[in-house]
Order: structure tokens, then C-alpha cells, then sequence
């Protein structure tokens, strides 16, 4: 166990020092730093003095080193666009995207599942031939399309929801929540169904496969031969079984949801992380794209090793054989 | 339908065949299947702007559906959008492939050091989306690279964008492959005749391997296509001067609230048409090869 838990925070170290690293790379020699932060009039001595001051003239290891020590204590510099400090940007966009993926992943999971059990146990039905066809035009239908039909259809046409922005939001002073307003709940709902479908067939796919193979095990039969009654046969004995992957899968695309959200948070304008991203991609603003590639990555590093660790505390087999 | 001895085709998938086929053809064929010549700017005309398509009341029969913003036909930029849409897709799957089956012969046939630092690079990579990785290598190609922006390179920015994440599930096949194919007897006897590696990788085992990566590059198709066009969607992609279909769906995206629905509705059908043509076939192909999946029928 002790060696298991050692080889996984190696592996996510190591992770973590390849994303530093590269986010220390695009600082240093993608552009030049000092012209970006420097003033336009500004005379060679005082780009010199800046340069100093950034720790330019140092070797490139120290400069590393120099650039952990910074990011570790929460500090990744300031953005070359609006001249503030990226860690407060991120903090403010951060509850908007959480909120937006928090909303999703309920949204994917409380149609997923049922639909997933429905294509497991009636496979030849009418209504599972649709879903499935549905899905498939679903899974070749791109995200901003899928947002842009929403806006079209139920903000432009019927009126019924906004199409951009939070609404109105209570600032809480640590977290700004749009869950408290009625316009921020209804802001909330096409972009929260319009990146749920990314995740939608990909639960249901997996939980009719699941279910599929919990259908047929042995225990399975054995409880239809004893005469159970059928809804207990399938959603307390196989769906318990189907679904401990499926909260693993949900666990693990939190990382590619919040990635994914870039796509969502364009289309409706909504004031999250994605959005702020995508601007700094067109600026080239090197530190706010550098911070947000180390906080995907920290994220994706810390759900990974959780999820590997959980499931070697649950489950006794792989604890005997990886360790 | 039948093909050949065991080769059960359903219908589903022999018609999305056939779409996919016609759009590509449509798509190379372009210049000679439209009425007009998207890229040459003298032929836009802003009288003509953002017209309707042409079986609705103020349409104009020139136009079979409809201008875009800059009186441009829609029908001919689909055309031309689906060919540089198909063509950064294709080239990118291309440049994934021999990137990914390279690195998997080397990974499978050496082992040791070399595979697991492949690996380990191919793990890191995979650990983000595609769509953030081809995001940074955009907005970082565009800081070191002065030209950027210009129209001979954003195609091989975006083919290398979409390339640098794919290529890690061929390396992973193909690796695997390799080391099963590696311990046979035929490979074991060309050793032994004292060919060298890159002969006995490319000649004996590659021609082995062959047949999961074309599986793979079928299914990865559609999914590069599909990235682009969220690319260009984004404004990292292609300009509008020179539309991808993603281009063409964000220049119509911004007509959406004015009730101008043409400019991106139809980019974005036949871009799901093509996605989901594909899509339908890969699908097939991969249930075919897999193993697992073919007993039950």
C-alpha cells in the first residue's frame, strides 16, 4: 500500500514538473517579457533594470527554481493585457466555470443514467433505437453548434432564456454564486445543457455497457432464478454494480469538463476561466495561458491520483497486485 | 448487403459511406461544383450581402442558399470550407499516424528506456483535452512565430495543433502490437539473418500492425475535423477570407441574433453531415476489429 501510494505522488510529481515546465518555457521564450510589461517609451536602462528585477540575467535552472517557488505560493505574475495579477482574474472566473460544470455533470448524470439502464434492459425497444440514433448525431454535432441551435431556438425564437452572460449573481466576498437569482438561474440553463451533452452519451454509453454485463453474471441469474421481482433485479442489484466505473468516469472528465467549458463559455459569453483563456489566447498573454495550462494540469494530476488511490482502498485486489 | 464471403454490411453504414464519399468528392471537386470562386475577393459584392437562401420570399436565384455577410455564396463557400475543412482533418490524421506508428515501432521493438520515455510523454500529453493543447500550440505559435497569423501557415499550425495530441493513441496501439509481434518466430529469424531494426519494423512487423491504425485514423478523422472546426469557431483557426466550415459557423454565429440564420445554419449541417458520415463507418470498422465485440453479433 505504502509503495503504491508512493509510485502514484512520483508519477504526479513528475507530471506536475513536465506542466511547470513548459508553462516556465512559454514565459521565457515565447515573446520577450520585458518588451510585454515594459512601457512603450521606455529607455534601455530601465528595460535593463527590469530585466533585473524579473531575474532575466540569471541561468535558466535559477530562474526555474525561482519560478516554482513563485507559482507554489500562488503567484503566476501579471497579465500582459489588463496589467493585473492572474491570480486574482482566476479567482474571479472560477466560481462562474465551476458553477457551469457543477450544474452539467448533475444535468449529465440525471439523464444518462436512467437512459443507459433503459438501453441495457430493453435493447430492441423503439424508444432505445431512438436515443441511440440521437446520440450518434450527438456525438458528431459540435459543442458550439449544439449552443448556437439553444440560442437560436429558445432565446431568439421563443424568447424564453437569455443567451449570454450569469444574470445576476450574489457576491458572497470568497465565491460569486449566480444559484441564489432567478436570472441567474435561468442564465444558467442553456449553456449548462449545452456542455452536459458533451458528457451525456458518454455516461449513457458506459452505463448501458456496464449494465449490460452486470445483466449477465451469474448473480444476476442466480436472483432471476429465484424469482425476484424484476425492478429489484435491475436497479438494486445491477445498476449498484454498473455504477462504480461510472462515478469514476464522472470524477475524471471534471478535468476535461472545466477544458471543455472554453467551447460553452464562448458561445454564451458567460464570465468563467474558458473565456478568459480563449482572450488570452488571441492576445498571446503568455502568464494568464500559462496559469490556466497549471491549473488544468494540477487538476487533472490531483482527480487522477485520487481516483487511483480510492480505488486501491476499495478495491483489495489491485492493493496486492501493484504493490 | 452483401459483400465478398463474410462482410455483412447494413444499410446504415453503406449509405453513410456513400455521403462521406460524395462530400469528399464534392469537397475536391469544388472549383469546378460552385458557381463562384469564395477566395477571389473581386467577386463579392456588398449589394448582395446577406440575402436569403433561394426558395424564401427575398431570395435571389443566383444564390442557392443565400450570402453571408460579405456577399459571398454560401453554397460555394460550403464547398470550399469543406475542402480545407476535410483537408486539415485528413493531413492532420496523416501527420498523427506516422508520427504515432514510428514512435510505436521504436517504443515496441526496443523497449527499455526509449519505450517508457515515449510513454510517459505520450501519458502527460494525453492527461490534457485535445482541445486545450491544440488551443496553447495555436496562441504559442502565434508569440514565436512572427508570420503566424499569415495564410501559409495557419494550416500547418492547426494540422500540427490537432497532430500533437493524436498521435499518442497510434504509438499505444501500435507499441502493443509490436511487442506481441516481436516475440514471434519471423521476426525472432530476420533478427537471426542479421537484418537491421528499421528493415525488420518497417518490412515485417509494420505490414502486422497495420490494421488497428487504420481503425483508428478512421474514427480520428471525424474527431480532427471536428476540432478544427471548434478551432476556427474560436478564432485560432482559419481566417475569414479563407473560411474552413468552423469559420463560416462563427461569422454566422454572430448574425444568429439579428434572425440571419442561413449564414451559419448550413455550414454547420453539412459539417455534421460529413462528422456523422464518418463517424458511422469508423464505428462499424472498429466493432469489426474488435475482438471482443464480434462473437456477439
Amino acid at each position: 500500500m505504502a509503495g503504491l501510494l508512493l509510485s502514484r505522488l512520483l508519477q504526479a510529481a513528475l507530471v506536475m514538473i513536465a506542466v511547470t515546465a513548459v508553462a516556465f518555457a512559454m514565459f521565457r521564450f515565447v515573446g520577450d517579457p520585458v518588451r510585454a510589461m515594459a512601457r512603450e517609451d521606455s529607455t534601455p536602462q530601465e528595460r535593463a533594470e527590469l530585466a533585473q528585477a524579473l531575474g532575466l540575467d540569471q541561468p535558466v535552472p535559477v530562474q526555474y527554481a525561482r519560478f516554482v517557488g513563485r507559482v507554489v505560493r500562488g503567484d503566476f505574475g501579471i497579465s500582459y493585457r489588463n496589467q493585473r495579477p492572474v491570480t486574482t482574474l482566476i479567482a474571479e472566473r472560477l466560481p462562474a466555470t465551476l458553477e457551469l460544470v457543477f450544474a452539467a455533470t448533475i444535468l449529465a448524470l440525471g439523464l444518462g443514467i436512467p437512459l443507459g439502464v433503459m438501453c441495457a434492459i430493453r435493447p430492441d425497444g423503439a424508444a432505445v433505437r431512438l436515443v441511440q440514433s440521437v446520440s450518434l448525431i450527438g456525438i458528431s454535432t459540435p459543442t458550439f453548434v449544439t449552443g448556437i441551435a439553444l440560442i437560436l431556438l429558445f432565446a431568439v425564437t421563443l424568447r424564453w432564456l437569455p443567451s449570454f452572460g450569469r444574470g445576476d449573481i450574489v457576491d458572497l466576498g470568497f465565491w460569486t454564486t449566480g444559484y441564489l437569482t432567478g436570472s441567474g438561474l435561468r442564465s444558467l440553463v442553456l449553456p449548462s445543457i449545452t456542455l452536459a451533452l458533451y458528457q451525456l452519451t458518454l455516461i449513457m454509453r458506459l452505463v448501458r455497457s456496464e449494465m449490460i454485463d452486470a445483466l449477465s453474471s451469474d448473480y444476476v441469474r442466480f436472483a432471476r432464478a429465484r424469482g425476484l421481482p424484476k425492478s429489484r433485479i435491475h436497479y438494486v442489484l445491477a445498476l449498484r454494480n454498473a455504477l462504480m466505473p461510472v462515478i469514476t468516469v464522472t470524477g475524471l472528465q471534471i478535468g476535461s469538463l472545466v477544458a471543455f467549458a472554453i467551447v460553452t463559455e464562448t458561445v454564451f459569453q458567460w464570465p468563467g476561466m474558458g473565456l478568459l483563456f480563449i482572450q488570452a489566447v488571441s492576445f498571446v498573454d503568455i502568464p494568464v495561458m500559462a496559469a490556466y495550462l497549471m491549473f488544468v494540469g494540477a487538476l487533472f494530476v490531483v482527480l487522477n491520483t485520487a481516483v487511483d488511490l480510492v480505488y486501491a482502498i476499495v478495491d483489495p485486489r489491485l492493493r496486492k497486485a501493484k504493490a | 448487403m452483401k459483400l465478398g464471403r463474410d462482410i455483412d454490411l447494413p444499410v446504415s453504414v453503406a449509405l453513410a459511406a456513400a455521403v462521406a464519399v460524395a462530400l469528399v468528392l464534392a469537397a475536391a471537386f469544388a472549383p469546378l461544383l460552385s458557381p463562384f470562386d469564395p477566395t477571389d475577393i473581386a467577386t463579392y459584392n456588398l449589394a448582395d450581402s446577406e440575402l436569403p437562401p433561394r426558395w424564401t420570399l427575398d431570395g435571389d436565384p443566383r444564390f442557392l442558399l443565400g450570402t453571408d455577410n460579405q456577399g459571398r455564396d454560401l453554397y460555394s463557400a460550403i464547398l470550399y470550407g469543406a475542402r480545407v475543412s476535410i483537408g486539415i482533418g485528413a493531413a492532420s490524421v496523416l501527420t498523427a499516424a506516422l508520427f504515432g506508428i514510428s514512435l510505436g515501432l521504436v517504443a515496441g521493438y526496443f523497449g527499455g528506456a526509449v519505450d517508457a520515455a515515449i510513454m510517459r510523454v505520450g501519458d502527460v500529453i494525453m492527461s490534457f483535452p485535445t482541445i486545450l493543447l491544440a488551443l496553447l500550440v495555436a496562441g504559442l505559435a502565434r508569440g514565436l512565430i512572427p508570420q503566424a497569423s499569415s495564410i501559409a501557415w495557419t494550416p500547418v499550425i492547426l494540422i500540427a495543433a490537432i497532430a500533437i495530441h493524436e498521435w499518442v493513441q497510434y504509438a499505444r496501439t501500435v507499441r502493443a502490437a509490436t511487442m506481441v509481434e516481436t516475440a514471434k518466430d519471423y521476426v525472432k529469424a530476420a533478427r537471426v539473418i542479421g537484418l537491421p531494426p528499421t528493415r525488420i519494423m518497417l518490412r515485417h512487423i509494420l505490414p502486422n500492425v497495420m490494421g488497428p491504425v487504420l481503425v483508428i485514423a478512421t474514427i480520428n478523422l471525424a474527431a480532427a475535423v471536428l476540432t478544427e472546426a471548434t478551432l476556427s469557431f474560436l478564432g485560432v483557426g482559419m481566417p475569414p477570407t479563407y473560411p474552413s466550415l468552423g469559420t463560416l459557423i462563427r461569422i454566422g454565429n454572430e448574425f444568429v441574433f439579428s434572425g440571419i440564420w442561413w449564414i451559419a445554419t448550413f455550414p454547420a449541417l453539412a459539417l455534421i453531415v460529413l462528422v456523422l458520415a464518418v463517424n458511422v463507418v469508423g464505428d462499424w470498422l472498429r466493432d469489426r476489429f474488435n475482438p471482443k465485440l464480434r462473437g456477439r453479433g
